[in-house]
């Protein structure tokens, strides 16, 4: 079944804020093998200019798939989950993530539309501070595969 | 911090030197839970299998950040992207053994933009499969 056009330019803010926490920047950092120490040796981070160490750039994925997994779950949006297959990616930073960071995620419904026999659906997760000091924005496009096929019968 | 490598000394159509980052099953069982992503695919042989795959799959943002890792250790602060984006084109398939798979990385310099930036198309490869194409990052030199 197609995905329900409606649902284009929905809004999901994070019920709550992210803390970014030097163990969970060290846990993913290990897990993507990056021995980078501005990413676990705050005297590193510091002498880079940062306050504290800072995140890789893909950290960011943890706060958008939340608010992606927010969006989707609605059954009224007609997304078969098991058909998903993740197809883009990309960051707009305004800066990186830094341990004691809180972070606010809005993620909104930016894009709805068919491609061959399949849907398309991209989510647009904005990451600022609790005071609006934007911080990055992950866009992730996702395609249902067969989305589109179904929608004519 | 800035960037170690100068905006002066980088010229359109460089190549940066190629290095390969290798991933096993382990590697995507911690990456599931550094993530939050707990799909089946990404660790159960028998559920990739049901849905078509050929095997155990990496996440797609696993290879993501190795070519994050890629352009951060070329360009020396990772404070320095200002944009990266990438595109899916074909799962990196993961044997259940003990050198798992391998994803290799490379890079060309498309584009040299204002503001010290510059833009690097890169190219990750698994058994000589593109799994990554059209991705570009973005990159504020010194």
């Amino acid at each position: 079944m197609a995905i329900n056009r409606d649902f284009l330019g929905r809004e999901y803010p994070a019920p709550e804020l992210y803390e970014v926490t030097r163990g969970k920047i060290r846990e993913f950092a290990e897990a993507i093998q990056d021995a980078n120490p501005i990413y676990t040796d705050a005297a590193t981070a510091r002498a880079a200019g940062y306050t504290d160490v800072i995140a890789p750039p893909t950290f960011p994925i943890i706060m958008g798939m939340a608010g992606a997994g927010q969006a989707i779950v609605d059954p009224e949006l007609r997304l078969d989950f098991s058909m998903v297959v993740h197809r883009e990616q990309r960051f707009r930073y305004s800066r990186p993530m830094e341990a004691g960071d809180l972070v606010h995620c809005v993620t909104r419904i930016s894009d709805i539309k068919a491609l061959g026999g399949n849907e398309l659906m991209t989510l647009d997760s904005e990451m600022s501070t609790p005071g609006g000091e934007h911080i990055v924005t992950a866009l992730n496009t996702i395609v249902v595969r067969g989305g589109a096929e179904d929608a004519e019968h | 911090m800035t960037a170690t490598v100068k905006y002066a000394d980088v010229e359109v159509g460089q190549e940066l030197p190629e290095q390969t980052y290798p991933v096993r099953r382990l590697d995507l069982v911690r990456y599931a839970g550094a993530s939050g992503d707990f799909n089946e695919i990404h660790w159960n042989e028998r559920v990739a299998k049901s849905v078509g795959l050929p095997n155990v799959i990496a996440h797609g943002m696993f290879t993501m950040a190795e070519a994050g890792r890629y352009i951060t250790d070329w360009v020396g602060d990772p404070g320095a992207i200002v944009e990266f984006g990438v595109r899916f084109s074909a799962p990196v398939v993961v044997p259940d053994d003990d050198t798992g798979a391998e994803i290799v990385i490379s890079g060309v310099v498309r584009k040299k933009l204002e503001d010290n930036q510059v833009a690097v198309a890169l190219t990750a490869r698994s058994k000589g499969v593109k799994v990554l194409g059209g991705s570009t990052v973005v990159v504020r030199l010194g």
